[in-house]
């Protein structure tokens, strides 16, 4: 199956909301051999002028993996799993990701080019914190909602024999 | 103590970070991250489709790699950019029962710009495994006082 040409400017509205617990944090900072205390410990984050925990500068790909995953499992993707290969990723943070943070993701997809069989697929999720208690994702217009990190990444589909 | 952007020169060495990874360490970082692909934890599935066998998450090295900075600023939340090109897989082989590691990265990092406009430096990490770079243009610009 190849590579839907139609997917470039596709866009996946926000979905269900992450809610950043504080054991999430301290979990994913072992999971990534970090130390400082500002994962670990309040008093440490409160002494950096953070409200909670912060998470780590690559946290937020769970957030966008799972944005992208409407993208691969959509059945009109064409997009076989089993053939990804994560390429680059880049993080910008608007401001940091911090434990209590209800976060929702809006999926572009910026660019799909063909390479070889396969194709090298970009996509951006422009991730969000919502501001109001209670705001159902998908239906928060932006005064409810503030801009908190934008994830780019590409991923190469390999085609037949690559 | 912390840097700060006065006093920082272009090229300056930040310091350099061994990390030792093992089967162990993958899996924990599936779960964290809730990337359970096979291909970082099943050598057979990671064998059939071409690999060497077992290989890191890309966004393993990624995530690690980064703490050099994060430790360097002094606040994790000082990077407000960090991109990388990844450019070959990090084999981790079994020692699962033995004390050795499965792989080792080293990470080094150097002060690659300076936007005193924007507050900001720009660190370009240097990223390896058994002699070959494995991450390329890893850059993390960091906000200084």
């Amino acid at each position: 199956m190849t590579i839907n040409p139609d997917l470039q400017g596709r866009s996946y509205p926000a979905k269900e909301v992450y809610d950043v617990g504080r054991e999430k944090i301290r979990e994913f900072a072992r999971a990534v051999k970090a130390t400082h205390p500002a994962h670990f410990e309040l008093d440490a984050a409160k002494a950096l002028g953070h409200g909670d925990l912060v998470a780590p500068p690559t946290f937020a790909i769970i957030v966008a993996q799972r944005a992208d995953a409407q993208l691969i499992e959509d059945p009109d993707s064409g997009i076989d799993f089993s053939r990804v290969v994560h390429a680059d990723q880049r993080f910008i943070h608007h401001r940091p990701i911090v434990a209590g943070d209800r976060l929702v993701a809006e999926l572009h997809v910026d660019g799909v080019r063909a390479m070889g069989g396969g194709a090298m697929i970009t996509t951006r999720s422009e991730i969000f914190a919502l501001t109001a208690d209670g705001a159902a994702a998908g239906e928060v217009d932006d005064a409810a909602r503030e801009a908190v990190a934008t994830a780019t990444s590409s991923i190469l589909v390999r085609g037949e024999g690559q | 103590m912390t840097p700060t952007l006065s006093e920082l020169t272009v090229g300056q060495d930040i310091g350099s970070l061994t990390i030792d990874v093992t089967r162990t360490d993958l899996v924990k970082y599936a779960g964290a991250s809730g990337d359970f692909n096979p291909i970082h934890w099943n050598e057979a599935f990671a064998t059939s489709v071409g690999l060497p066998g077992v290989i890191a998450h890309g966004m393993f090295t990624m995530g690690s790699a980064v703490q050099l900075v994060s430790d360097w600023a002094g606040d994790p939340a000082a990077v407000v950019d960090f991109q990388t090109r990844f450019t070959k897989p990090v084999p981790v082989s079994d020692t699962t029962g033995t004390a050795e590691a499965g792989a080792v990265i080293e990470v080094s990092g150097a002060v690659g710009a300076i936007d005193a406009d924007k507050g900001t430096a720009r660190v370009d990490l240097t990223v390896t495994c058994a002699g070959q770079k494995v991450l390329v243009k890893a850059q993390a610009v960091v906000r200084l006082a």
